[in-house]
This record gives structure tokens, sequence and C-alpha cells, in this order.
């Protein structure tokens, strides 16, 4: 008795462990579906960001939710067309992927976000921000080329930036290709680690290679 | 085994047995629905986000006990304690608005603020430079902002119907006595201070804070920058000098030194551009400046700044008493400034900021008669011999502040503080016969002041303070009370009022004066609204000033004009308007500025209430910048206009009353410049070295310009005061190293 006790014990933390996970994943995956979505309907996405904002607050020390309620928060801020609400969006991202980073230091997907969140301060005002978020946005790419050199984002957001800066300034398609075409060879080899795990940015890279030709 | 089978069974089916709705509206304390909001039950997944309507509704298998979380960025959070039983709860939520820096109004009346973070900002700091009628000087730029006068014959700031010596300047909190080079007769001289050097600068033309005194009309403030980038090195060669430094940053980007000195000599450009004054010493400057920053482990900082500087110049002008003679005026100047200050969060959300400044000013003037050989005249006419004379000017200056702030609930805050001021100018005055006349005039100024933010919401907000002032010169307390307040009216527009009282002492030159003397004194009244987005800035103030106490000068016994009396009186009244556009016109960023002056005062020798000589009824200026991309070029035009200004002969009459015995009006004013900056490396992300070309045109057009008219001692013959030139022309290249200057021309032209 009492080792089926024990048994049954074992079983049950063991079994409420793995509802306990395959609850998590199934809601990461149910958001990741909506987040896809979400960028075709953007009131949407800030949802979805609550969504996985609140999967983060409740399972307190997984990086993830954090790592995707940032991510959705800093694309609304880019897809804002009231430039004195941008900031409050790179704001809330800050504040979000300060946690994911507390969680999981040192991670190259987590400094890409940074990255974006910088671009996203200095589009509110390129010509007065550029000094400072500019240098902030190069430095996390670079950061996360460094953490992680098989990971193809920091190189897509590379790419990604040039191509939309001006010629003159050292930046359009010339420059952006090469970045763009290490994307995309990264993206060809890159395995997420889990299902739920980052596994974006290849469909815009080959749409954005596709513009330069 | 079956046993551990039921109980999978049972945690497996348990989901599907009791789910609970919960669902309501969410609206701010004005009633109005807010979009956005995350509810949510606390430490679960359950929750939703309110739509338009500011309707949630989620269901959950939670029972019991639960917190009720709702969130959303620029509001209070809410936490409530539910109890979810088997029915459907219903729960309808009111969010309180936090007050934010990003959302609050700005107390704005009255003040011009130029940076690159604050959002009430007006100007960026590279617009100072870039703005061609001010050929790179810190004040001149202002001048294309609405309430200062286009006045070139002196130097400083004439706001709305004040002298230039109603407007003081602050470094760091720390006033600086000689921001000028010292002045000659019917030039303007430039600022000593390089526009670089600040982060931040706020002009008042009216209602400033208690934190600052001694200035009747205006106050501009000027923050210098934390900490460089990178270190850099950079040097500048021009048609007027050349000028070199180094900024260094340490490894830790915890602190920065930096040193530099500057060469500046007008031969050159004195030979090719005719001079209306025969020099005989041209211009010529030396400075060297030395500062260092260090950053607090609080986030505060130490700064410190100093320069030694010295400057001569001198120069022959016909003599407007005789037919043949010649005036030759010659200045040699030494003036050196120290400011350290000390910025620092000292704990329970107390704030310090102190500091100490000290400077020291010496002009020795020389003024000959010389004949048509420029040989020293002495005569029998005593009216030409006073013209020759040697003038002696010493003086130190100290100051010693410290202002306590306390931030309160959100952004309401209390600051306040004491300054002390002590001057020390003596002057030698030789007559051409050897008599001479010394004087010394000490004065310590003692401030005491409080102010008070109140964010009553992110609305509505009022700036409450009043500031306490001895000068040991007049010996009389003065207590000056300054209130603003601010209301949002619609999203990027708001309506500003701001009143105060504000005290000066006489001027030095004046002094020492009568015994008896008072504080000057002027009341302000200002009415702003303004509409500001990131592309566009619409601002217009309406303005009441009220003078009182004026100073009266008269004769004394040495021919010299002193204060008197505090009889003066005057008032001045306007309306003006500022607005810059940098989105219709692509790579143009344009703007527009005018005023309407009405005033008048009866001070000094005025017989009566008159028009002051500096100001003109009628003052506008456009500046409009292009960049043009390919060209990897930026030009820059300026107009300035302004009617013209009354000017007058006042003399005394028999009965030794002063009299106006002639007067008339100059003819408007209008002058265009132009430059442009050629940025060759622009784009070169690996280029060591970055430079840029300037070249500066003032008053492309040549058009006549005359500010004022000199009478000759009996009246009889009047003279154009007028430039030296009709134009100048700047041309410079400055290079810096090791730091790409690309990123700052970007920001400027993007």
């Amino acid at each position: 008795m009492k080792q089926l006790f024990i048994s049954a014990f074992v079983l049950l933390t063991a079994v409420a462990s793995f509802a306990q996970s395959e609850k998590f994943t199934a809601a990461m995956k149910k958001n990741l579906a909506a987040m896809d979505t979400g960028f075709k309907n953007p009131p949407e996405l800030l949802n979805v960001a609550n969504n996985f904002e609140r999967i983060a607050n409740a399972e307190k020390n997984q990086w993830l939710p954090y790592y995707y309620a940032a991510f959705c928060q800093v694309n609304y801020g880019f897809m804002e067309q009231d430039k004195d609400k941008i900031d409050s969006y790179a704001d809330k991202a800050t504040e979000l992927i300060a946690k994911a980073d507390s969680l999981s230091p040192n991670n190259s997907e987590i400094s890409c976000i940074k990255s974006m969140i910088a671009s996203c301060h200095m589009m509110v005002n390129p010509m007065q921000r550029w000094q400072e978020y500019g240098q902030e946005s190069n430095s996390n790419m670079e950061v996360a080329m460094q953490q992680d050199a098989t990971n193809p984002r920091p190189y897509f957001l590379k790419g990604q930036g040039l191509k939309y800066t001006p010629e003159q300034f050292g930046g359009g398609c010339k420059t952006a290709k090469p970045q763009l075409q290490t994307a995309l060879d990264r993206y060809a080899t890159f395995k997420p680690a889990s299902d739920i795990s980052p596994n974006w940015g290849k469909e815009r890279t080959e749409s954005l290679i596709k513009d330069c030709k | 085994m079956k046993t551990a089978l039921s109980i999978i069974f049972f945690f497996h089916f348990l989901p599907l047995t009791a789910q609970i709705s919960i669902s309501g509206h969410v609206t701010d304390n004005k009633n109005k629905a807010l979009r956005g909001v995350s509810v949510a039950l606390k430490n679960t997944y359950d929750g939703a986000t309110t739509d338009s309507t500011g309707h949630y509704s989620f269901s959950t298998d939670e029972k019991g006990e639960q917190q009720l979380e709702a969130t959303i960025s620029g509001y209070y959070a809410i936490s409530q304690k539910i109890v979810l039983g088997p029915t459907p709860v219903t729960l309808n939520l009111s969010m309180k608005e936090q007050i934010t820096e990003l959302k609050a109004v700005v107390i704005s009346a009255g003040s011009f603020e130029a940076s690159d973070k604050n959002k009430g900002a007006v100007l960026s700091d590279i617009d100072i430079v870039t703005t061609p009628s001010a050929n790179g000087d810190v004040t001149s730029a202002f001048k294309s902002l609405p309430g200062t006068q286009q006045v070139g014959e002196s130097e400083g700031l004439f706001v709305r119907g004040g002298t230039a010596t109603e407007s003081k300047i602050f470094m760091d909190g720390n006033l600086v006595n000689n921001f000028f080079y010292s002045s000659t007769p019917g030039i303007a001289t430039r600022g000593r201070f390089n526009p670089f050097l600040f982060k931040g600068t706020v002009f008042s033309t009216g209602g400033y804070s208690a934190l600052y005194g001694q200035a009747l009309s205006s106050a501009l403030i000027l923050e210098s920058k934390d900490l460089p980038e990178k270190t850099e090195a950079d040097l500048g060669i021009s048609v007027v000098g050349v000028g070199g430094g180094i900024q260094h940053l340490s490894k830790d980007k915890k602190s920065s030194w930096g040193v530099s000195v500057n060469y500046t000599n007008l031969w050159l450009a004195f030979n090719v551009i005719k001079q209306k004054q025969d020099f005989f010493q041209v211009p010529l400057a030396k400075q060297a400046d030395a500062n260092f920053r260090i950053k607090t482990k609080n986030g505060g900082f130490i700064k410190y700044y100093g320069y030694v500087s010295t400057n001569k110049t001198g120069f022959r002008s016909r003599d407007i008493d005789s037919a043949v003679l010649k005036d030759a005026f010659s200045i040699n100047n030494i003036n050196t400034y120290q400011n350290i200050s000390w910025k620092d969060r000292i704990g329970n959300g107390w704030k310090v900021n102190t500091g100490i400044s000290f400077s020291t000013n010496k002009d020795d003037i020389v003024n000959e008669m010389q004949d048509a050989d420029n040989r020293k005249f002495t005569g029998t006419n005593p009216l030409l011999n006073y013209k020759n004379f040697n003038l002696l000017n010493k003086a130190r200056y100290a100051q010693a502040r410290v202002v306590f702030e306390k931030k309160l609930f959100g952004l309401n805050a209390i600051r306040f503080g004491t300054d002390y001021f002590y001057s020390n100018e003596k002057s030698t005055y030789t007559l051409y016969d050897g008599t001479k006349f010394t004087q010394q005039v000490n004065d310590h100024l003692l401030a005491a002041f409080a102010e008070t933010d109140i964010y009553v919401t992110n609305n509505l907000a009022a700036k409450i303070g009043s500031r306490l002032e001895h000068s040991t010169i007049v010996d009389k307390w003065n207590i000056a009370p300054r209130i603003s307040l601010a209301y949002k009216v619609g999203a990027n527009s708001q309506a500003s009022f701001a009143y105060g009282i504000f005290y000066q002492n006489p001027e030095r030159k004046y002094l020492p004066g009568l015994a008896g003397l008072d504080y000057s004194r002027a009341s302000h009244y200002i009415f702003q609204y303004s509409k500001q987005t990131k592309d566009y800035t619409l601002r217009t103030e309406l303005f009441y000033k009220k003078y009182s106490n004026l100073y009266k000068t008269d004769s004394s016994i040495g021919g010299r004009e002193i204060a008197a009396n505090n009889n003066g009186y005057g008032d001045a009244k306007g309306i003006e308007f500022f607005w810059r556009d940098k989105k219709t016109i692509k790579n143009v960023d344009y703007w527009l500025s005018y005023s309407y002056l009405n005033t008048k005062r009866d001070f000094l020798n005025y017989p009566t209430a008159i028009q002051p000589s500096f100001a003109a009824t009628h003052t506008a200026a456009f500046v409009f910048k292009r960049f043009f991309l390919p060209l990897k070029t930026q030009f820059n035009l300026s107009y300035n206009f302004a009617t013209g200004r009354p000017y007058y002969r006042i003399a005394k009459n028999a009965n030794d009353k002063y009299v106006i015995t002639d007067a008339g009006k100059t003819i408007n004013y209008n002058s265009m410049s132009f430059s442009v900056n050629w940025l060759p490396n622009i784009g070169k992300k690996d280029a060591r070295t970055f430079t840029v070309w300037v070249l500066g045109v003032t008053n492309v057009l040549g058009q006549n310009i005359v500010y004022n008219y000199n009478y000759s001692y009996d009246g009889s013959r009047k003279e154009a005061v007028t430039p030296p030139s009709k134009r100048f022309v700047f041309i410079g290249c400055f290079l810096s190293f090791g730091i790409d200057r690309t990123q700052d021309a970007i920001n400027n032209n993007l």
C-alpha cells in the first residue's frame, strides 16, 4: 500500500507537471498562431502581447512568453502611425525584455529584440535620434551575432536596416544584400530549440532579397 | 493503481466541470472607455484585453478567492479581490491616469527651449549653429525667435522692450558675468562660449522661474553637456583663425576630460573685406579652456569648465566733433572663468544641485584723438581733450549656489535654495591731464528662493515660486513672486499663463550713484497658446510688461552719468507668433517669427516716456534649411526684418533739464544671410576623419543697414551707426578625428 501510495504520488506529481508544461506549450502555440494573424490586424497584436505577458507572469521562470510579449509590443510600435505614441510601446517592450533577459541571460534572440526596440525609438525622429538609438541598435545586433553565430535574425535585422537606409548614408540594396544572403544561409540550417522557440524572419528575408533583384 | 488512475482522470476532467465567465467594462476617471487594458486573474493564464468599447470577457476554471488585475501603461494598475462561485461575474473597473512627463502638460509660457530630449523644445542644439544669421554665436541664433530685437550696434539680447542688461545668462545655474567679449563702440561683440558646450538651452522671454533673478526682461539658461560619446580630437581652420581640442572619455565611460585652444585673428578677413573703421590692431583673441565631468554612482555629475581668454582690438574712426581728427579706440582684455557644479541624488527622493563660479575681467581701454597722420593730438579745446583718456576696469565675481529638490507624488516637486553673489568692480579713469578718478563698487547679493511644481492632472499644472533678495548696493529686501499655469486644451495643444515680478540692481556703469536707490521692477503677464507635434510648432504669445522704479541718470561732477533716482517707468505690450514646419516640403525645415511690440519708457536721461531707440515696432525672421542628399550639402538661408527704430538727441537745455533736441527714425532693417555646409565624408562608415566645410555670407544682398544715429556734441551733425562692413564672408573647415561626426550631420538633416 505504501509503495502504491508513493508510486501514485510520484506519478501524480509527474502528471501534474507534465500537464502544466503541456498547458504552457499549448497556450504558447495558440498565441503564436494568433501572433501570426496579428501582423495583419495590429490591435490583435496587442491582445496577443497581453496574453503572453499573462502567461509570463503566471509562469514566472519562462523567458519565452516575456520575449514574445516584447516582440509583439515592439512590432506594434513599428506599425503605430501616431509618432507621439511609439515610444510608449518601445518602453513597454523594454520592460518585458528586461525580464526575459534576467531569466535567460546572454541570449542572442533577446539581443535581437533589444536592437529592434532601439530602432523603434529611432523611428520617432530619425534625424535627432540616430546618434543615440542607431548606435544602440547596431551594437545589440553585433552582440546578438557574437552570442550565437548560427542565429540568422541579427543578420536579417542588419540587412533590413541597411535596405531602408539611404544609399548616400551607406545603405541601399548593395550593402543590404550580402547581410540578407548571410541571414538566408543561416535560416537554411537553423533549427529552433523547440517548436515554441523563436523562428521568424525567413519569409521577410526572402521578400527583401526579391525586392533587391 | 486504480486510485492513481482515477486521480489522473479526476485531474484531467476537472477543467471541463465548471468554467465561470468574468466580464465587464473598463473606463478612465472621466468615464471614457479604455482600449487595450489587460485584465487577468493573478498567477493564471486567464484573462483578456479590452476592446475599443472598453469591454472584456473571459472564462476561468479557478475557484474561490482570486486577485483580479487590470494593467495598461500610463494608468495606475488595479488589483481587486474577487470570489469565484458558480455564477458569472460582471465587474466594471475605473482606472486612474498616471501623471507622467510624457503626457503631462509642459509649463512653457514665456520660454523657448532648445534641446534634443525635451518635448517642449522648439529648436535643437544643432539648429543654433546652422542658423546663418547667427554665425555660430549662441545668442544670435535666438534673434530668429520672436521677442528679440535685431540690434547690431551692441551685443546682448534686447527682449520685449528691455535693454540688453535686462537679460542675464546662466550656465549650470551660475550667472555668467562677461558672456560677451568686451564692448567696442558701434560694433556688437560675440559670445565667448562655443555652442557645442551645451546640451540644452532655455531662452525665457519673460515670466521665468524663481530660481533666477536680477534680470528684468529675460533669462538665458544654458546647461552644459554630460559625457562625450567617444574620445575625439578636433581641429578647425577658418578665415578668422585656428582652433583645436581633445575630449577624452575614460574606458569605463564614467568620466571625461577635455582641453582646447583657440586663436582668432581677423587680419586676413579685414584685408579682404574692407572695414569702415581703420584697424591699427585687428581683433586678436587667444583662449584656452579645460573641462572635466565625472559621473557619480547615483547617476549625478560633477562638472568643471574654465577658461582663460585674452583679446585686443584697436581702430580709428572719424571724429564726429571735428573736421579732420580721428578717434583711436583700443581695448585689451583678460578674462577668466571657472565654474564647478555638482548635481546628484541624495536619497529619499531628494536631489541636490550646487555650484561655485569665479571669474575675473580686466579691460584696459585707451582712447586718443589723432590727427591726419595718426599722431596723438592735444589741443586747447577741452571738448576734444576729454577724448584723450585711459579707462582701466578690473572686476572679480564669485557665486555660490545650492538648490535642493524633493520629488513628491507623481511629477510634483518642491525646490528651494540659496544663492550668494559677490562682485567687486574697480575702475580708474585717467583724464588727458593725468587727473585720476578711481571708483570701486562692491556688492554682496544674497538670494533665497522656493518653488513648487503642482500637477493636478496630466492636463493641468502649476509652478508657484517666490524669490527673496538683498543687495548691499541698494540695502533693501525685495520679494518676487512667480506663477505659471499650463492647461492642455487638446492632444497637442496647450494654453499657458505666467505672472511674475522681477527686480534688478542699477547697471554698474552708472554706479556709484546717489544715495537712496531702490531696485528697478518689472511685472510680466504672459498668455501663450501653442500647438506642437513632431513636425510642426505653432506658438503665439500675448504679453504685458509694466516697469516701475527704473533708473534715471544725471551727470555728476566729473561729467559721468550716474544713477540718480528711481523715478523712471514704462511698459511694453505685444503679440508674437512662431511657426516651424519640418514636414510640408521634403528635406526642408523652416521657421517664421513675427513680433509686434508697443513700448514706451522713461529711464536714464530720457525727458519723458518715449519709444526707446533699441525697440522696433515690428520684427520678423525667416529661416530656411534644405539638405541635398546627392550633393551631401545643406543650404541655409535666413532673412531678418525690422521696422525702423527711433533715434534721439537728448541734451540738457538752459534750465539744466534733459530735452529731446532732435529725433528721427532709421530706415527699415533688412538682412539676408546664407550659409552652405558641405559634408564630403557623410555616409562613409569607415572614415576616421569627418570634415565639414562651411561657407557663410551675411547680408548677401548688401542691403543698407542703419542701426542708430550718433550726434556730435553740439548736435549740429549726426552720423549713421552702420555695420563695420556691408557683408562678411566666412570660410572654414572643421575636422574631427576618431569619431564619425556624420551622425551629427545626419541627425541634423535627415
